[in-house]
């Protein structure tokens, strides 16, 4: 029951605030709704059992990401910066392909899934076992996955310094 | 109709609940990359969108497969790259600014100056 309440405050909290961040005139705002629905996808994440993911999610979302983009709308907005006021027509239309987009997806999902879940005991998933399986080359392993992420992450470094670098 | 009154007694968030806010999550962000003309809101649609994907990679995995954790990993390897992509989108934002003096879409149509 209480898992219950704590997930309708959670998920009213992200349908809110996914909708003011995109309707939002001021940029600095859409950026500190976006931060209440990475924290609430966080608490969701508490709430499925995935400790290790909610971490992740606070750490990277919430923090490193959030940093990047206040610092990007420091450097890159005056001071006011109003959105421009744009054709009420391509707004229609695009409100339209969402809630369509919504109305369509749900449909589906409630036809076809109800059937198939159930909440089953979760794995046990220590660090330990973690950072086996991240680190393993056996079936269901992720070592190559690891690795190309890190040499990703090492091309993003030298790409943002190249190109956002003063010539 | 039994196994509605189940479902309803064991208790539990449905799996169809978890979805449904990642739906609403993602189409807010599918709006918001149509509507807004300034390059940093559209990536923060984006963000949102990936979001979305993220929290139903690892709703399904705990619903459907937990035993296994690969919508977990999935999960924790697209944040690592939604990371990515963040950092080079600002950086090219902020070279753009710096030549263009906007970062409105309607104002970056030119490659070089």
């Amino acid at each position: 029951m209480a898992q219950q309440v704590v997930f309708i405050i959670l998920s009213l909290v992200i349908a809110f605030f996914s909708v003011m961040a995109v309707n939002s005139k001021h940029v600095i705002r859409s950026t500190v709704y976006l931060l209440f629905v990475f924290l609430a996808t966080a608490g969701l994440y508490l709430l499925l059992g995935y400790y290790y993911l909610f971490g992740v999610q606070v750490a990277v979302y919430a923090g490193g990401i959030m940093i990047l983009f206040i610092f990007a709308i420091f450097l890159t907005n005056k001071p006011i910066d109003y959105e421009t006021t744009k054709l009420p027509v391509s707004k229609i239309i695009a409100a339209l392909t969402a809630v369509g987009g919504i109305a369509l997806s749900a449909h589906v999902v409630y036809y076809n899934i109800r059937r198939v879940a159930t909440l089953g005991p979760i794995a046990d998933l220590n660090p330990q076992q973690l950072g086996h399986v991240m680190l393993g080359t056996e079936k269901y392993n992720y070592l190559l996955a690891f690795e190309t992420l890190s040499v990703l992450l090492l091309a993003c470094v030298v790409g943002a310094i190249t190109v956002a670098r003063k010539r | 109709m039994g196994e509605s009154i189940l479902t309803a007694s064991q208790a539990y968030i449905p799996l169809e609940a978890y979805i449904l806010v990642s739906l609403i999550m993602f189409f807010a962000g599918v709006y918001g990359f149509l509507v807004r003309r300034s390059v940093l809101l559209m990536l923060i649609s984006v963000e949102l969108m990936l979001n979305a994907a993220d929290l139903n990679f690892a709703a399904i995995n705990r619903y459907l497969y937990p035993e296994h954790s690969e919508g977990f990993f999935f999960a924790l390897f697209t944040i690592a790259i939604a990371a990515c992509e963040t950092a080079v989108a600002i950086a090219i934002f902020i070279n753009a600014y710096r030549n263009l003096q906007s970062v409105k879409v309607n104002s970056i149509s030119t490659l070089k100056e």
